[in-house]
């Protein structure tokens, strides 16, 4: 009868703690328009297949009166379970216990997942709900920040880490989800910042509200610390599970491949590129004309706009597309669009998915204010990732390549493994208008029509290089295509591709301009 | 310079990249982007917000290049403004305990 007993017991203990702050603190949960964190892991993971640990497990602290509170699970729910019968590890802070302040036995709860899914190599998703340290446990909490910071460092190339913002997350907090793959925001519900509104207040007298601050749109579209924005928490799990079926378990696997389908007919990829390299059109309709079934999971859709980065597949296998857009700053090369694309580049080197490179940009961004931001140093990002990338590259240039950006865009010279040309591809050392300026200056100033002039030399320069075949007369370019054969090319290089091995001079890392 | 006057992106910007005029619309970053601006070294501005706690001198006042000129406290540390070279205080722009954002004008020097 005991043994009956001491089930009941253990039942009546679960149930108790699966309550987590109480009815009081779960109203107030929902009344902000919020999940509760048990809700959220539920919402995100396949059916029946969440598995809790350390549930039972209590905090320490001793001052401060707080040996007499009780905190459920210590203001974290952690545990593993299933995405497309995908297996992950997941946490979730509980923002109705203690406002899932972080102390040492939460910490100890979060760093423990953390080492279970690097050593079991799986993805990590963790949910960020809590109002920061646990000011009662003191360097306790902060050496809790510290030992997760260190785990996110470590697992960083190895398992994918997801971060998830459903709530506050500031202070030291947000350097975690900064030190993960992937940080998903929603809209009036994540807030992350260093210091908040109140402290910018007093301290240095600027008035400004919390959304404005360190809300969901200004981290997509501004700060560029967050990858994926969502309207409410459902659009934003989905986010997180379609990322989960396209990505690989960790860095010693490659991406799940799935059956392959067809481009859907209505993207027509000889209707959407203008002939005037002067016109702007929108590169993802390009990329949906050659993925399977036109699918495309962009990243980072709302920041540096000029690049476009994200997943589809070809012939069922994840590819990483990085495409110059000429629809915004006509495509340009800059510091955000530099940072941008070489992080996502050296995601896809770490998780052996293939580059495509969809090269249209006339350059680098003039002004003041990138020289002054460092745009030198940022750009150069670019040109490490790609150099440093082993994984299948291949480059596709549909019209301009000019100067440094033909360079930085997964060139031959950078070791790209294929390098394709449509005719309407224009490789040169800058476009024909500059070029024209200074090659034809002397003939140009001492014409009696200098404008008349001007425009005849620059047709000149043009009809000699601003096409494909000088560079293809080099062998800096494979193949000039045809726009239809894009698709083809791609698959036939991508399986010619698959067993790439290329080995690179033995160091214990590089220096990337950071 | 190509004439760029295809009806169908009539509505849209014109940005010009090494001579080369391109139809593309404009990010919110490019557009609230501040302009250069020479600096006046004889201007001398707030680099950090915070508070006044003391002003030195006076307008008309010859100051010696080094010399303190007010103290700015910010983010608890009381920063010492020091004059950048030999001259005269045109005009003080500040007082005592008086709250200034970044890039406040404090002194000027004649």
């Amino acid at each position: 009868m005991t043994l009956k007993r001491n089930i009941q017991e253990l039942r009546k203990r679960k149930i108790e703690v699966q309550k987590g702050g109480g009815d009081k603190a779960i109203e107030k949960q929902v009344a902000m328009g919020k999940l509760t964190a048990r809700e959220r892991i539920l919402a995100i993971l396949d059916e029946n297949s969440f598995h809790e640990y350390d549930m039972f497990v209590a905090h320490l602290a001793r001052d401060f009166n707080m040996e007499k509170k009780v905190l459920h699970g210590d203001g974290v729910i952690t545990g593993t379970g299933t995405i497309h019968g995908s297996p992950v590890c997941i946490y979730a802070q509980d923002f109705t216990v203690a406002g899932g302040s972080l102390g040492l036995m939460h910490a100890r709860k979060i760093t423990k997942i953390m080492d279970h899914a690097l050593k079991m190599r799986v993805p990590l998703i963790g949910i960020n709900d809590s109002g920061g340290a646990r000011i009662q446990e003191g360097v306790n909490s902060l050496a809790g920040y510290g030992e997760i910071f260190f785990r996110n460092t470590l697992a960083s190339g190895v398992i994918p880490q997801l971060s998830v913002i459903l709530g506050p997350c500031a202070g030291g907090a947000v350097y975690s989800p900064a030190l993960t793959d992937f940080v998903f925001v929603v809209e009036n519900i994540s807030k992350m910042f260093i210091t908040g509104p109140s402290v910018i207040k007093t301290v240095l007298g600027e008035e400004i509200s919390m959304e404005e601050l360190g809300g969901a749109r200004v981290h997509c579209e501004t700060a560029g610390n967050a990858h994926f924005y969502a309207k409410n928490e459902q659009e934003c799990f989905d986010q997180i599970k379609k990322l989960i079926e396209l990505i690989p378990r960790s860095n010693t696997e490659k991406a799940k491949r799935v059956e392959t389908k067809e481009p859907q007919k209505k993207y027509n990829i000889e209707e959407i590129v203008p002939e005037n390299p002067r016109l702007p059109y929108d590169i993802k309709d390009v990329i949906r004309s050659i993925t399977d079934d036109s699918d495309f999971f962009e990243i980072m859709e709302l920041y540096a706009p000029n690049i476009v980065i994200g997943f589809g597949r070809m012939d069922g296998q994840t590819c990483g597309f990085v495409a110059n857009q000429p629809k915004y700053l006509a495509g340009v090369l800059d510091c955000d669009s530099s940072d941008k694309a070489a992080r996502f580049i050296r995601y896809c080197d770490s998780f052996n998915i293939p580059i495509i490179t969809l090269e249209d940009m006339p350059g680098y961004l003039p002004g003041v204010d990138q020289e002054h931001m460092g745009v030198i140093r940022h750009g150069a990002k670019i040109l490490y990732a790609y150099s440093e990338a082993t994984v299948p590259k291949i480059t596709v240039i549909i019209r301009k390549a000019y100067g440094g950006g033909y360079i930085a865009m997964n060139s031959r010279h950078l070791r790209a493994d294929f390098v394709f040309a449509w005719p309407t591809a224009e490789i040169a050392v800058m476009g024909p208008e500059g070029a024209a300026n200074i090659v034809f200056r002397k003939e140009i100033q001492e014409a009696s029509d200098p404008e008349a002039m001007r425009k005849q030399k620059i047709e000149e320069y043009k009809e000699k290089f601003a096409n494909p075949f000088v560079a293809a007369a080099q062998g800096y370019i494979d193949e000039v295509i045809e726009p239809a054969e894009t698709r083809s090319m791609l698959l036939h290089a991508l399986s010619v591709a698959e067993n790439k091995s290329v080995s690179m001079p033995r160091k214990k890392h590089g220096i990337p301009p950071f | 310079m190509e004439n760029i006057d295809e009806k169908d992106y009539g509505e849209y910007p014109t940005l010009s990249i090494s001579s080369g005029l391109y139809k593309t619309e404009l990010t919110k970053k490019f557009k609230e982007r501040k302009n250069w601006v020479v600096p006046n070294p004889k201007k001398i501005y707030a680099i950090i917000p915070g508070t006044i706690l003391d002003v030195y001198v006076k307008s008309g006042q010859s100051v010696k290049k080094g010399e303190t000129l007010l103290i700015l406290e910010a983010m608890k540390m009381q920063n010492q403004i020091t004059m950048p070279f030999d001259g005269k205080i045109k005009k003080v722009y500040i007082q005592p305990d008086e709250v200034i954002k970044k890039q406040h004008l404090m002194i000027e020097i004649a």
